[in-house]
């Protein structure tokens, strides 16, 4: 009974603008000190030892290294495959990363790279970073990215939209990317850094879920801020929140600006403290880096070998 | 008798133009040559070792890019930063070496002179190293001296400051970074070092100072991947055994400890110990076919 009525309740939120408004606004608002400071708290945790092994195994294998900038080759995707795949070639019990992230013109190269090795390939789409585009636009470039081959689409929400209160248009064209997605699983990124406030990356959050995402992701990487521990925080509990009312898993997608080992695991500490185990696994949680994954190798070194490691022991991208 | 409270200093760390406590949150007494009570400095754990290689690897691109001739200007600036602060060096170091202040006085002109030598050598040891090689071909064949990389330095026990300095200029000097282990039981003077680094100059990260247990820092450092050569001169016999086959790992260059006489003029060789030599061959294209020779 408690799942149920919850769920119905909720089919009616997006039935009109207005609906879907007075939901939102609903939605209890951010204690901003305090989510600061639970963040920040469950950031001290000391792991140590096996459990930081295991901690950083499980974080090399939830990254989504990714590649965005305008001057990507097809060699340089073609690099970042290959790191995917095998990121220390010197050591072969390292797990492969999640998924290597590209804009979708380079989808079909990356895919080529990372066959067979059971790494996904992500496409950012839908006119990212800024999402200004047409709706027939957005979904055109979602479709190529599915075509050339993409496992998931990282799409960007219309943060325009989103602050000026149209949370239907949002929502609609998160559907309609959804559709257009096909098989592939979506991540919707809210641009966090824009969106002013918590109590707006709540309510982008649930709009987001409301929509069908598979994954919610923080920003872009091409904003001031990106990834913090306190707004990833508040979006893992807005994936426990949501599950324990529809029954449906969400995954989060923190990405920008995690850049060490010591981040990367302070980040698994919120999910395992938040949202909880099930969501320790690369199907429900990623980080969206690509320095990352250099320092997580020479801390794997590192606990191997009991020498601290060096930047000429990981490859240069 | 005055009705001021005493303002004690807080001797802290140097790491990347910063300072910092150590990151264990340890400290140990520090007391001069009789027993007595000096300060509290921080006792480094192999964690601040580690952040001050990052440190230094951080400031090697742009010190051992920039010219010779604007590194011998920065540490020129060093020299001149130390000579405002004589008084307090003269007090450090008589403190840590039971001198009387006159002697203490001598030690710190002398160290000051030697970071002008050193100062001075910056733009000058590539003509004594390097140089155009005779070859039997129509080529150039140039070499240039090129500094390693990140040096750990373990500072002389007794010669707290003269002996510090002493084995640091010559590794900046050449264009490496360091990180530098104080003197164990007299670490005051290095510390108040990188107070001075910090004043003068000397971008962040080129000089790390840390204080603690030589043999407890300086094992990390040893076996660092990233850290490029390693001076035991602060070592004893063992500790410098035990170090050495540690660095053997990633080839780092070791220079031994030896019988030093800090007051002497120094020779080039603790410069030339962090200088790899780099030849490249160069065609002289036209003047070969031309038959003309130069």
């Amino acid at each position: 009974m408690p799942t149920n009525a919850p769920t119905a309740a909720l089919a009616d939120v997006t039935s009109s603008g207005s609906t879907l408004r007075r939901f939102l606004h609903g939605l209890p608002g951010v204690d901003a000190v305090g989510l600061e400071a639970r963040a920040a708290s469950l950031g001290t945790r000391s792991i140590k030892t096996t459990a930081k092994a295991y901690a950083i195994d499980l974080a090399i294998s939830m990254v989504d290294l990714t590649t965005l900038e305008g001057a990507d080759t097809p060699g340089k995707v073609r690099a970042l495959g290959a790191k995917a795949a095998l990121p220390d070639p010197t050591d072969r019990t390292t797990p492969t990363t999640a998924a290597v992230c590209v804009y979708p013109d380079m989808v079909a190269v990356a895919k080529q790279a990372v066959a067979g090795s059971g790494v996904k390939v992500a496409s950012v789409a839908t006119a990212f970073p800024a999402g200004r585009a047409a709706l027939s636009v957005k979904l055109a470039d979602v479709r190529d990215a599915v075509a050339a081959g993409a496992d998931e689409i990282d799409m960007v929400i219309d943060r325009g939209a989103f602050l000026a209160g149209d949370y239907l248009k949002v929502y609609d064209e998160i559907v309609a990317v959804r559709e257009a997605s096909g098989a592939a699983r979506l991540k919707v990124i809210f641009e966090t850094g824009e969106l002013s406030t918590y109590d707006n990356i709540r309510r982008a959050s649930w709009l987001g879920m409301l929509a069908g995402a598979d994954f919610i992701k923080t920003s872009t990487g091409k904003v001031a801020v990106n990834a913090t521990p306190a707004n990833t925080l508040l979006m893992l509990e807005a994936v426990r929140d949501f599950r324990a009312q529809t029954g449906v898993q969400v995954g989060v997608k923190p990405a920008g600006g995690i850049r060490t080992s010591k981040d990367a695991i302070k980040f698994l500490v919120l999910v395992n403290e938040t949202a909880g185990e099930d969501w320790l696994d690369n199907h429900w949680f990623r980080f969206g880096a690509s320095s990352l994954l250099n320092d997580l190798l020479m801390q794997r070194q590192k606990l191997a070998t009991g020498r601290y490691s060096g930047p000429d022991y990981v490859t240069v991208d | 008798m005055s009705d001021r409270l005493s303002v004690f200093k807080t001797y802290k760390l140097y790491v990347g133009g910063k300072f910092p406590r150590s990151e264990s949150g340890r400290v140990y007494e520090v007391t001069d040559s009789k027993g007595n009570w000096l300060a509290n400095a921080p006792q480094s754990s192999r964690k601040d070792a580690r952040d001050a290689v990052v440190a230094a690897r951080k400031a090697f691109g742009g010190w051992s890019g920039a010219t010779a001739y604007n590194r011998g200007q920065v540490l020129y600036r060093v020299a001149e930063m130390l000579e405002g602060r004589r008084d307090q060096f003269v007090r450090e170091v008589a403190e840590a070496e039971g001198l009387s202040k006159s002697k203490a006085a001598a030690v710190v002109d002398a160290t000051i002179d030697r970071w002008v030598w050193y100062a001075g050598w910056t733009d000058k040891i590539a003509q004594v190293v390097g140089g155009g090689n005779p070859v039997a071909g129509p080529y150039f064949n140039l070499s240039s001296p090129e500094p390693t990389g990140v040096v750990a330095v373990l500072a002389p026990q007794e010669s707290s400051f003269l002996g510090l300095v002493s084995v640091v200029a010559p590794v900046v000097a050449t264009g490496n970074t360091a990180v530098v282990i104080a003197s164990e039981k007299s670490p005051l003077p290095a510390l108040s070092l990188g107070e001075v680094l910090a004043t003068s100059d000397v971008p962040g990260g080129v000089v790390n100072v840390l204080s603690g247990r030589t043999a407890e820092i300086a094992a990390p450092l040893a076996a660092h991947q990233d850290v490029n050569a390693i001076d035991l001169a602060g070592a004893d016999e063992v500790l410098a055994k035990e170090l050495e086959i540690a660095a053997a790992d990633n080839l780092k260059r070791v220079l031994r400890p030896q019988p030093v006489d800090y007051a002497e003029t120094p020779g080039i060789d603790r410069m030339t110990a962090f200088l790899e030599t780099k030849t490249v061959w160069h065609p002289t294209g036209s003047l070969g076919a031309s038959g003309s020779s130069y």
